[in-house]
């Protein structure tokens, strides 16, 4: 080997770690460059999107479930966090914690029998889901603060910083972000995570390999869960006021389109998706309007066009292309 | 090393099997033959659990398996190949031998999630033995190809490569030779004699006969979900209830 050839190997073979380090240096510089907190705003918003997306991606591309209902565990992550801290007096970290415990056991309750269901019919369970979630916010008013939603929920903070402007709360989110990335990177590369890609793949081809894919998805809901919820937690003391409506049915549509943007059991492609949909209704003034038929629009032209989803579709078409052309010239 | 008793199943009232006894000796290589819709693949479906038979019982190495759910199935040494192939079209060659080392990456998520270093030295063996496995299939040149544009007798070859990457105990194989050309059949039989060579035990199902009557050490012949004959490739050709079927049934057909 060339030294050249070396050190492109060298990149190849640890390009998943490189990636890593890339994008947190980017990261962690980015707001020396951009301090308008309109902008830091943004992608702090993209931070907590991306989190939900994350786990949601692993759900939809792994386990290859569907799930329109991801907004509810989301909502109980900012509400839990809301009641627990202000109405119960709990340090902002603990409560955190402990709510995402509870989510987690509610998503196992609620896993077990509407994981026996697949297709439409976990799609539909999944929007009840949701819908309900929904209406409780809405009408236990006494808890929750009905449709005027919630307020006061205190700020995050370590020891004598407070998370309470758009720069700080830059790298606290973001910090979330990169460990979930890692954690869901490592996930996917392990022996559990091919078990997870045959299960996608083929049911019962995986259960041929050992796969028990019923537990398998039930772990891989509960993940997503708690993500989603440790998202809704962030986002609550992030700005410190939560109202139903950013927990509604469009908002569980919103993370799904996300995911299919990004691409099913695409790790980076989430980040991806997350950044473009919460972005385009601030690049083009149309879609602020019209958000809901763009997002329709663009949810079933990918899925007509690339059904693993955008960014996927594409590099797995580009594969196979330079694959063909590899077959083609060892034949001749 | 696996026994079956009697085993029935019944499609909405229309028996596909039975009554099926007959037993597969550790170490050698049981053919199963029979005509189209005899219940040969109905058979090893139920052997590993993807259908629960409606009555019988079978015994992995003393151990009743016939309701016990297929992954565990697996996980007692069992591996099998499909008849209408199931390899992942998405993933690449090399991970789809890999997902035939599913079950000794680990279990837990979480530990999969940190990535400890125990764990990353055990991906790195084994991916050797999956690298391994690739080049005794002569398919190591592909390794990185999604498996989705590799001609029809590769696909073949991979999905006997993830059957057999396992050091299963007892490997059930469906017409792994089934529209393959010539040339592809013998390499395929090559691996199947090296395969038993090492002791590996096997079940055939298989409509090649020449193939068949080469290498089995015993066939069993099914039909219409009866257990018609089970003896030495000789024994079984000779066996006029054999040849009925067979025969019956071409001329049935002519
Ligand atoms: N899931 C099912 N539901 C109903 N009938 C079935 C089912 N699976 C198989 N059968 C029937 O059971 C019989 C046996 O089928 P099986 O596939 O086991 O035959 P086979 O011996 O493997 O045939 P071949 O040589 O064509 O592969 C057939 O008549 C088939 O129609
Ligand atoms: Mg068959």
């Amino acid at each position: 080997m060339t030294s050249k050839q070396k050190f492109l190997y060298f990149i190849y073979l640890h390009r998943t770690g490189l990636s890593v380090t890339g994008l947190s240096l980017a990261l962690l510089l980015f707001p020396l460059i951009e301090d308008n907190p309109y902008t830091l705003g943004l992608t702090n918003l993209i931070a907590i999107n991306a989190l939900v997306v994350l786990g949601l991606n692993l759900f939809i591309g792994y386990a290859g479930q569907i799930s329109l209902g991801h907004a509810a565990f989301f909502g109980m992550g900012a509400y839990g966090s809301a009641i627990a801290t202000v109405t119960l007096g709990m340090p902002p970290w603990l409560a955190m914690v402990i709510v995402a415990i509870l989510v987690a056991l509610v998503a196992l309750l609620i896993a077990v029998p509407i994981l026996r269901l697949s297709g439409h019919y976990l799609a539909m369970a999944t929007l009840g889901l949701n819908f309900v979630m929904y209406t409780v916010l809405l009408q236990w008013d006494e808890v929750t603060g009905g449709p005027s939603g919630f307020s006061g929920i205190p700020y995050l903070s370590i020891g004598d910083v407070q998370f309470d402007d758009e720069f700080r709360l830059h790298y606290l989110l973001w910090s979330f972000v990169m460990v979930s990335l890692m954690l869901c990177l490592n996930l996917v590369r392990s022996g559990v995570g091919r078990g997870l890609s045959a299960v996608a793949g083929d049911e019962v081809a995986a259960q041929a390999l050992g796969v028990n894919t019923r537990n398998a998805k039930i772990k891989v809901f509960i993940l997503s869960a708690v993500l989603a919820s440790l998202a809704g937690s962030l986002f609550a003391h992030c700005y410190s006021f939560v109202s139903p409506d950013s927990f509604g049915i469009f908002t569980s549509t919103d993370m799904v389109i996300m995911v299919v943007v990004g691409g099913m059991g695409s790790i980076w492609g989430s980040l991806f998706g997350a950044a473009l949909i919460t972005l385009l209704p601030e690049w083009v003034d149309m879609f602020e309007t019209y958000k809901d038929f763009v997002h329709g629009g663009i949810l079933v032209l990918v899925l007509m066009f690339l059904p693993q989803g955008l960014v996927t579709g594409l590099i797995d078409t580009i594969k196979i292309k330079l694959a063909l052309r590899r077959r083609k010239n060892v034949a001749s | 090393m696996l026994r079956l008793e009697n085993v029935s199943k019944n499609f909405g009232g229309l028996p596909a099997l039975s009554e099926v006894t007959f037993t597969v000796p550790k170490g050698q290589l049981t053919a199963l033959i029979g005509p189209n819709g005899a219940g040969k693949s109905t058979l090893i479906n139920c052997m590993t659990g993807v259908i629960e038979p409606s009555s019988g019982q079978i015994f992995f190495q003393q151990q009743q398996i016939a309701s016990l759910p297929a992954y565990k199935i697996s996980r007692l040494g069992i591996s099998r190949t499909f008849q209408n192939l199931k390899i992942f079209p998405r993933l690449t060659v090399l991970e789809n031998i890999l997902t035939g080392l599913t079950s000794e990456g680990g279990d837990s998520m979480l530990m999969a999630m940190l990535r400890l270093p125990y764990l990353r030295h055990r991906e790195r063996s084994l991916k050797l033995r999956a690298l391994e496995a690739l080049d005794r299939f002569g398919l190591a040149d592909k390794a990185n190809w999604p498996a989705e544009v590799l001609a029809y007798g590769d696909k073949k070859r991979v999905e006997l490569a993830r059957a057999t990457v396992g050091k299963p105990q007892l490997i059930l194989l469906d017409e792994p030779v089934a529209g393959l050309n010539a040339e592809e059949t013998a390499t395929v039989a090559e691996q199947l004699r090296l395969l038993r060579s090492a002791g590996h035990t096997m079940l055939l199902v298989e409509h090649d006969m020449d193939l068949v009557m080469e290498i089995a050490d015993q066939v069993v012949v099914l039909d219409s979900g009866k257990c018609i004959a089970t003896g030495t490739p000789d024994e079984v050709r000779c066996n006029p209830l054999v040849l009925e079927a067979y025969l019956g049934r071409m001329g049935a057909t002519a």
